[in-house]
């Protein structure tokens, strides 16, 4: 399996991505500076990952989508491959159009970083095959843009096409604004595209796959990668 | 000629930074409400016909300058 991971500058969760995908999954990983023009030959997954690309000038994660490397994602992401965005990943998801809405500053005006509880709303993508629906998993968050925002008729809409892939929940698995962090509408914390294969999602799966650092509640969505592409 | 881009949240988009500073005229005892922050980005635009740099200005908010999910603009040539 090979996976891409474009470098911004102000990337910061590139080497959080490579070491999930490289020392822990094992798979054939390589960052792709930005400027290039062309993902790897055979590159199946890209990973977009979290950090201030270019300092979250303009609008976060607007001046990354415009990067030569943006082009090749988005026609990789047009020929069916896989592409995840973690955190400013899936702002720059936003801004290059792959995804639908907006982030915009937490509520709180804070930057937050805690570990939050997510409930599986769609177990039937690549990226979430080997989980249950409804099933919780706890993740990390760190990020100060993460209001999830959308025009309500689109939000309907999204909602009806089962385009929310993870909502905020209590440990239990209970919805509720008391257990979004960010003031996101619906509690939605991470969004799946029309087709299935390009997901993004605020908090940090990529951080909580290792035992040695910690909990390791991201490997649901490595494990659903791997038998996307391997096989159960 | 110089052109004025104002981009402004659009109406219903909460704005937690608007709140904050609203709060905070509120401490002073000011009593303003409905605060709104946006962003005023100015540039020279080559050309002399207002119409055709507004229309450039235009183009450059639809490619770049704004996110119509969350965001409207007004174009002011000078």
């Amino acid at each position: 399996m090979r996976v891409a991971v474009p470098v911004f500058p102000g990337s910061n969760c590139d080497h959080d991505a490579i070491h999930a995908c490289g020392t822990v999954m094992g798979w054939d990983t390589v960052p792709v500076w930005h400027q290039e023009p062309r993902l790897p030959e055979g590159t199946e997954l890209v990973i977009v990952p979290g950090g201030f690309s270019y300092g979250d000038y303009l609008r976060c994660g607007a001046i990354a989508a415009l990067a030569p490397i943006m082009a090749d994602v988005k026609r990789h992401a047009d020929n069916g491959g896989l592409v995840l965005g973690i955190c400013n990943g899936f702002q720059i998801l936003c801004e290059a159009q792959l995804l639908p809405g907006a982030l915009l500053r937490n509520e709180s005006l804070r930057f937050i970083h805690k570990d939050v509880h997510l409930r599986v709303e769609r177990a039937d993508l690549p990226f979430t095959r080997a989980m249950k629906a409804g099933a919780v998993f706890q993740v990390p968050i760190a990020h100060a843009e993460g209001n999830f925002t959308i025009d309500p008729a689109d939000l309907a809409d999204l909602e009806a096409r089962g385009g929310v892939a993870f909502r905020y929940c209590s440990p239990a698995g209970e919805l509720g604004e008391a257990h979004v962090p960010n003031g996101a509408m619906n509690g939605i914390a991470g969004v799946v595209n029309l087709r299935g294969n390009v997901l993004g999602m605020m908090p940090h799966p990529e951080r909580a796959v290792d035992p040695k650092l910690g909990p390791t509640g991201g490997l649901g969505m490595f494990k659903s990668l791997a038998e996307t592409f391997v096989g159960a | 000629m110089k052109v004025r881009v104002s981009v402004q949240l659009k109406p219903g988009i909460l704005d937690p930074q608007g709140k904050a500073v609203e709060h905070g005229l509120h401490d002073f005892g000011f009593a303003v409400d409905h605060v709104r922050i946006g962003r005023l980005i100015e540039m020279d635009v080559p050309g002399t016909d207002p119409s055709e740099v507004k229309a450039k200005a235009l183009a450059m908010c639809e490619k770049l300058l704004v996110n119509p999910v969350m965001e409207k603009a007004s174009i002011e040539v000078v």
